[in-house]
């Protein structure tokens, strides 16, 4: 069961406090957005997605649970 | 100690408590709002400013705890421990302190909504959020009415430094609906980085 | 199921495909007529048996994404909840007019599709979803009040108006509108199958493909599979734009050539696009020689999408084209995700530029990065359409790259002229179909207004 994290383009509006907590998954684009990666987040990473998705201002991710 | 100077202690200790939370959820509003418009502290990464918000709203319910029980427990005046979540049911200064078990509700809901923020989802979680704008006006209407020594002299300043912050804020905020790190699309730009 | 019955009109020469048209009757069809030309709507009283005759039939959808038919159904069939279906005719799309004219000529094979499928998947509700243009909401209209009077349908259809908007058939843009609110897309999580339309499942099909539905509910899946290939049965409605000017509407069994849809031999063309314009750019020759099939379209780069077909002259400019429909797709975006709102005007004025002579080489560069980063951050695939038709022609038009970069222009006239629209490097009569009053912004409109 693999953990990945996802972000909702429309809410998002590139705070970019993701980029800085999980620069493993996240990294911004030109215009300050995320490019939120689809490898999934190993175990030792998983507070940190969860601090993410906690933190964000526009609450725009989320983390998904596949397979 | 005799029963005024321990009373007077407990007095004392409400109004400074009162005033430290003043001053504290002065600083919250200005850090949401730093947040909301996508703002940086100097030398602080982002998640710095959120988790300042959120550590010094914490604070703030500290110091409005000890202010709450220092008020209720000073026997020289009497306030029910109820008349502090229960508007307006206070035997002292119903008005005043009613004022102020209003601020602390509004302040409750915004607190407990932000702790489960992420299971509440957004929409729900930031239509709470917006009464942000109510509870303050409402803790200084309740500072104002209840402390004379709030409406004169350094005290006042204060007060007035901070709603005045807070307002200028606020106009500023509210001014653009919705931040989005869009840049208006200029064409001139082509072949620049951002 | 009834068995197969002849068509009311003649049926074409013995070389060309049997029996086709299956679903654009000569004229407009009332439902005497329809009656007369298909014979009766038969239920099937079993609510799952149509799913497995068009499962057979291998009815995949004619909206553009090409989806199974029968496993769309089954999906939304199984949800908790009583679903919703909703015939998608908002075609949005200014080059395609297949949805319309269907709609015009055989409205009620569209909408005896729309009964069975919510037969189907037990649905109690139905909505057709059109544009709002007076006669066409007129001509429905008739034809519901015709199987209203004649106790024809099971469920009650309501009409709901789409705006104008290139992304106003969005699946979630489509169910956002039809539950009352703006027709903007949504994140799809869940996906519209299983939350749409104010909660339920929702069931949405091309009108085509509904239209496709009623005749295989009537003569069966091995019938539908008299025409077309093995791998894609059927036949499908296409829009081609021929080099000459002119448009027309036809049906054509998937697998058809190209160069006969498109009567490339008519007059020179240096490109196909197919797919619309979120499809792909084709080299004639390569064309020439394809079927109508998204097999060999796919390994050409492109691929049926909705049945838009255009045959670019020889003597125009493809930069200057693909220039012109990148701007409309630009300012086409719904304006809610970052990557979409800032990639494609970039890309678009970036294209237009390369699209006047003498533009410099740093543009290729950019469009290259910028290409990379909107493709698959949206909400919707409008960015990832945007970026295949401009990656396309800059692979397809590379050899009028070289000769935009050297300052000059193969077109006629020159796209250095300065064109009606005043804007130089764009040729005078624009040859791709767009809606008139570009007001040349690039962003879309901020405000929620012209969504509804």
């Amino acid at each position: 069961m693999a953990v990945r994290l996802r972000v909702n383009p429309i809410t998002c509006a590139g705070h970019g406090l993701c980029a800085e907590l999980l620069p493993e998954r996240v990294r911004l684009d030109e215009w300050h957005y995320p490019v939120v990666s689809r490898e999934p987040v190993p175990p030792e990473l998983e507070p940190l997605a969860r601090r993410a998705v906690t933190d964000c201002p526009a609450l725009a991710l989320l983390l998904e649970r596949t397979r | 100690m005799t029963g005024i100077t321990q009373s007077t202690a407990l007095w004392y200790a409400s109004r400074a408590t009162g005033v430290v939370c003043l001053v504290l959820l002065t600083v919250v509003v200005l850090l949401g709002i730093l947040v909301n418009r996508q703002g940086r502290l100097p030398g602080l990464p982002r998640f710095a400013v959120t988790g300042l918000h959120r550590s010094i709203s914490l604070l703030a319910v500290a110091f409005l705890a000890i202010h709450v029980i220092t008020a209720v427990a000073d026997k020289f005046v009497t306030i029910q421990l109820i008349a502090a979540v229960v508007p307006f049911t206070s035997s002292y200064l119903p008005f005043q302190i009613g004022l102020g078990a209003v601020a602390l509700d509004l302040i409750a809901a915004l607190i407990v909504t932000s702790l489960i923020r992420a299971r509440l989802g957004r929409r729900l979680w930031r239509g709470v959020h917006w009464l942000a704008y109510a509870a303050y006006p409402v803790a200084v209407a309740h500072s104002v009415v209840s402390a004379k020594d709030l409406r004169s002299g350094a005290l006042l300043a204060l007060t007035v430094g901070c709603v005045l912050s807070v307002c200028a804020a606020a106009c500023y905020r509210l001014a653009a609906a919705e931040y989005r790190r869009r840049l208006a699309f200029p064409g001139w730009r082509l072949g620049a980085g951002r | 199921m009834t068995s197969a019955t002849t068509m009311a009109w003649p049926a074409p020469a013995v070389n060309e495909s049997p029996s086709l048209p299956r679903l654009l009757p000569p004229g407009a069809l009332d439902l005497d007529g329809h009656v007369q030309a298909y014979g009766p709507l038969c239920y099937s009283g079993a609510p799952r048996e149509l799913i497995e005759e068009i499962r057979a039939a291998g009815l995949t959808g004619r909206g553009g994404a090409g989806f199974p038919a029968a496993v769309k159904m089954t999906a939304v069939a199984d949800r908790r909840g009583r679903p919703v279906v909703v015939g998608n005719g908002a075609e949005g799309e200014p080059a395609s007019h297949k949805d319309r004219h269907l709609l015009w000529l055989a409205p009620h094979l569209v909408l005896d599709g729309l009964q069975l499928a919510a037969e189907a998947v037990g649905a109690r509700r139905a909505y057709l979803y059109v544009h709002g243009h007076d006669w066409l909401l007129r001509g429905l209209g008739r034809a519901l009040a015709e199987r209203s009077a004649a106790r024809w349908d099971r469920i009650a259809v309501e009409i709901v108006a789409a705006p104008p908007r290139f992304l106003a058939g969005e699946e979630s843009a489509l169910a956002s509108r039809v539950g009352g609110g703006i027709s903007l897309p949504t994140f799809k999580r869940p996906p519209v199958f299983e939350r749409g339309v104010g909660g339920a499942p929702t069931l949405v099909q091309n009108v085509e493909t509904l239209a496709h539905m009623a005749l295989i509910a009537r003569f069966g899946a091995a019938w539908f599979r008299q025409v077309g290939t093995a791998a894609e049965p059927g036949s499908m409605l296409v829009t081609a734009h021929r080099a000459d000017g002119e448009s027309l509407v036809s049906e054509v069994p998937i697998g058809a050539p190209l160069a006969g849809v498109l009567d490339l031999g008519r007059q020179p063309v240096q490109a196909v696009l197919a797919g619309g314009y979120h499809g792909a750019w084709i080299p004639a020759a390569q064309a020439a020689a394809l079927p109508l099939a998204n097999a060999a379209l796919r390994q050409a780069g492109a691929s049926l999408g909705a049945g838009v077909l255009a045959a670019l002259p020889a003597d125009r400019c493809g930069l200057a084209e693909t220039a012109r429909v990148l701007r409309y797709l630009a300012a086409e975006s719904a304006g809610q995700c970052g990557p979409c709102l800032n990639g494609l005007p970039r890309i678009a004025a970036a294209f237009s530029a390369l699209s006047r002579p003498g533009a410099g080489r740093r543009y290729l560069a950019d469009l290259e990065r910028w290409s990379g980063l909107v493709a698959g951050r949206g909400a919707c695939h409008h960015p990832d359409g945007t970026v295949r038709l401009a990656r396309s022609a800059l692979a397809v038009f590379s050899d009028e790259i070289e000769w935009h970069l050297a300052g000059r222009c193969t077109a006629e006239p020159p796209a250095g002229d300065l064109g009606s629209a005043g804007e130089p490097g764009l040729a005078a009569v624009p040859f791709l179909p767009l809606p008139a009053g570009d007001s040349g912004s690039l962003m879309p409109a901020r405000s929620r207004h012209g969504w509804r």
